[in-house]
């Protein structure tokens, strides 16, 4: 669906509307705005006037790189108006202190100390509006004298647990960063639900404050088993092709299809019925004959009850029946394309995936039935793109990108007038 | 320090992490989340109660530690919901909560008699959160997922790989973290709705949708420029594309399975990391610029793996920081909770007590708020431990009423 562009100020739509945020953020922070700012918040991007460090980053609009062409920056900025201020400058500073005077949240990602430094940090600026609410997110919280060292979403991770669960089998192999910038989301993750968190707090009559959002912690406890094997029984996990680190190796679940692309195979049938399932599926598609443990189909689908993983070691033919179940699975994977299995086994009741690439993804029909992909207008550019759209559907207040990415400085005026100041160098 | 959300109550029918990872939150800030629990499988709806790790050779429904990581701080009552009486109590808490959250697969909470038309005729400002693989509508709703199949169908699994080798994905359940992130967030931000409006809402979540949205840039290139990311042996998330980086990759170091990440975000990175390597290949003109690195990167990070394979991982990567560098060892569970000055300074590894376990480490939360911070001292719910108190003082029943349904199979 194509979002209507929306009229000054604020957003009409989501369950945030009337909320005022100011945002001074890089990569590590702007998604937190951009998640505000979808949900009806009136989201303010300060911007230097050179511009926000990301405008510059890759991949660009017809790959010509300008400050308005970045994908990279489109995407964490839609639903935002941008002022540019120099902070350097008294005049600067004095919009910023306005700005933030009449808002209830500002969200930013700074070095710890910058803002002290300008004499625009919580302390100075919750005199003039008791009900803020500032969230700083730090490399390691703002105390930490770790947060004035150089990082990035890779050292983050690597350094924070989730890149020592992830990789392949052969570990000659080096473990992997997953991609798509996590370390830096998984802190705006913990922003909004400290902010949203103070939020509520304010709704019941109390006052704004401060939050600590720390990068760090924030990949340490996104971790899942890793962390509480550990913390729990002293085990470490041991990272394995496309399936959970685990204390002690299991099986693989990740196939080639006859198409290329990757499955993920799931869970394995492990109740009779899902046998004679798969046995019906093998003879639909031509391979039941070709398929030589056929004969251990047949006895597994003539079970009592649920095969018994717990009792592979102590059992011969609970590990032969429990095999053939995944061969059979396997073999289908290999002999279908990807989507012909996935489809055909969540069908018949398996839980298995398919590997998409981001762009498979949304060309998906579930993901278009249900309206995922975002057409958004460009009207400078007189065309529309199709931005990823909704992580929830609010049946009263929907969720919308209520403002493409803002163009530099875009709104600069408006928003210097609506705080009663004249637009530097007009005076 | 005062409770945020002191004032909120959540009915709460959620399990494993994706869906109890998200009340923990508010439970962590004083919220009163109560776990509805069915009594006859002992509450094996969660698939991870009872289940390891085990912090000692006791084993039991109350004693799985994942389970309790998950359920810190909530309350937890066992109802029967196949019986009338089971239904009645809980349209009576219903009627006193402020949200209902639940990850069961789409549609069972509608046949169990209690889908967001139900819930709100009960109460009408009710939120309530569902939170499933693909959603309350579309062709897939039926379909079922866990954590891996989620990142799969999302393009996480593929967006983390290296080159010409099969996807490695996300060793964890990264969107069952990430689904319940969201989860959160949505239930949160419709309390807030409703407090300004008085409106309660059905928040729909699919966790493939939260999902897809996590590799925007990777999207906006295919859908606006035409390119996919299924290209040339890519993706190699290691590298970095976005912005580009060279060097920017993890590599080996002394000793077994060891590694360090090291990122060069600029020419500045790139002439300190030269200074500290202090080796000739460094001066190679194949490396003078970022261009030239990115196109001569294999041999690159041949040359700095041979260096760095030969030295220690968390010393290197201090040295390498000291000198302006972004560098990290990879670090293991046991580095990060146990010999971590910074997770230990922030309190990230508090140590609750669970009626049953006794004294066990739980993962802690990576905020802290000024004024209402968060505290995590009380272990999960075992099966039932808080019926008293919810069916005696939340609903009113006396002792011997209460007693009754124990008897009658109903709690």
């Amino acid at each position: 669906m194509t979002q209507p562009s929306t009229p000054a100020p604020g957003p009409q739509s989501g369950p945030l509307t009337g909320l005022r945020v100011v945002e001074l953020c890089d990569e590590a922070g702007e998604l937190a705005g951009k998640l505000l700012g979808d949900m009806g918040a009136d989201v303010i991007k300060v911007e230097p006037p050179e511009g926000a460090r990301t405008r510059g980053y890759e991949p660009f609009l017809g790959d010509e790189p300008h400050p308005e062409r970045s994908l990279y920056f489109w995407h964490y900025n839609t639903s935002k108006r941008s002022v540019t201020l120099d902070l350097e400058t008294d005049e600067g500073r004095e919009a910023f202190r306005r700005l933030v005077a009449n808002a209830d949240v500002l969200v930013e990602d700074q070095p710890p100390g910058r803002l002290a430094a300008l004499g625009l940090d919580y302390a100075d600026l919750r005199a003039a509006n008791p009900q803020l609410i500032h969230a700083a997110i730090t490399s390691f919280g703002r105390d930490d004298p770790r947060s004035l060292e150089p990082f990035t979403d890779l050292t983050i991770l690597a350094g924070g647990g989730p890149v020592w669960s992830c990789g392949y089998d052969d570990h000659s192999l080096p473990p992997v960063r997953g991609g798509g910038g996590q370390g830096f989301q998984t802190g705006c993750h913990w922003a909004l639900i400290s902010i949203l968190t103070a939020l509520l707090h304010r709704d019941g009559g109390g006052e704004g404050q401060f939050i600590d959002v720390s990068m760090h912690a924030a990949s340490n406890v996104t971790t899942e088993a890793a962390s509480y094997q550990w913390l729990v029984a002293n085990n470490t996990v041991q990272r394995q092709t496309g399936r959970h680190a685990a204390p002690s190796p299991s099986i693989p679940t990740q196939r080639e299809a006859a198409d290329g692309r990757w499955i993920n195979t799931g869970l394995f049938p492990r109740y009779p019925d899902q046998f004679t399932t798969v046995i019906e599926w093998l003879r639909e598609v031509d391979l039941l004959d070709a398929f030589e443990e056929a004969p251990l189909l047949e006895v597994a689908a003539g079970r009592e009850g649920m095969l018994n993983i717990g009792r592979i070691g102590e059992d011969g033919e609970e590990a032969a029946l429990l095999a053939a179940g995944r061969e059979a699975m396997n073999l289908l994977a290999a002999r279908l394309p990807a989507y012909e299995f996935f489809e055909g086994a969540q069908q018949r009741g398996f839980q298995v995936g398919i590997i998409y690439a981001p762009e498979e993804v949304i060309a998906d029909p579930h993901f278009v039935a249900r309206g995922f992909p975002t057409e958004i207008e460009h009207p400078e550019l007189d065309r529309s793109f199709t931005y990823p759209g909704a992580p929830w559907r609010f049946g009263a207040s929907p969720w919308a990108i209520s403002r493409r990415p803002p163009l530099l400085g875009g709104h600069t005026e408006e928003l210097l007038a609506e705080l009663g100041l004249a637009p530097a160098g007009a005076d | 320090m005062a409770r945020a959300l002191a004032n909120y109550r959540i009915c709460d029918f959620t399990g494993q992490l994706a869906g109890a990872g998200a009340t923990r939150h508010l439970a962590a800030f004083g919220a009163e989340v109560i776990r509805i629990e069915d009594p006859v499988n002992e509450g094996r709806w969660d698939i991870l109660r009872g289940q390891p790790p085990y912090p000692d050779e006791r084993r039991g429904i109350n004693l799985g530690g994942a389970f309790n990581n998950h359920n810190t701080e909530k309350l937890g009552i066992t109802l029967n919901l196949r019986t009338e009486r089971g239904k009645e109590l809980l349209r009576d808490l219903v009627r006193i909560s402020d949200a209902v959250t639940e990850n069961f697969s789409a549609g069972v909470m509608e046949r169990l008699g209690f889908g967001y038309e139900q819930l709100r005729e009960l109460k009408p400002d009710i939120v309530y959160v569902s939170n499933s693989g693909f959603g309350g509508s579309g062709p897939y709703r039926d379909y079922k997922t866990w954590g891996p199949i989620v990142q799969a169908i999302s393009g996480l699994t593929w967006t983390s790989k290296l080159r010409d080798q099969p996807p490695a994905g996300w060793g964890y359940s990264y969107m069952d973290h990430t689904g319940a992130y969201y989860m959160a967030i949505g239930l949160l931000a419709a309390l807030h709705h409703r407090n300004v409006t008085g409106e309660g809402q059905w928040v729909d979540m699919a966790c493939t949708e939260a999902g897809a949205t996590l590799t925007g840039p990777a999207t906006l290139d295919y859908t606006v420029n035409g390119r996919p990311t299924r290209r040339d042996g890519l993706p190699d998330s290691n590298h970095s594309e976005w912005p580009p980086m060279a060097p920017h990759a993890i590599y080996p170091a002394a000793g077994e399975d060891n590694w360090i990440a090291i990122a060069c975000r600029n020419e500045d990175d790139w002439r300190a990391l030269a200074a500290v390597v202090a080796e000739p290949w460094t001066d190679d003109p194949r490396f003078a610029s970022l261009e030239a690195r990115r196109e001569h990167e294999d041999a690159l990070d041949a040359l700095l793996a041979a260096w760095t394979g030969a030295r220690e991982a968390f010393e290197t990567a201090a040295r390498l920081r000291d000198a302006g560098v972004p560098a990290a060892a990879v670090a293991r569970p046991e580095d990060r909770i146990d010999h971590d000055p910074s997770t230990a300074a922030w309190g990230l590894w508090p140590e609750i007590t669970q009626t049953e376990m006794g004294r066990v480490r739980v993962d802690g939360v990576p905020v802290h708020l000024s004024e209402t911070d968060w505290r995590l001292e009380r272990g999960a719910p075992c099966l039932g431990e808080h019926n008293e108190y919810v069916f005696g003082e939340l609903l009113g029943l006396d002792s011997s009423e209460v007693e009754q349904l124990h008897e009658d199979g109903v709690i």
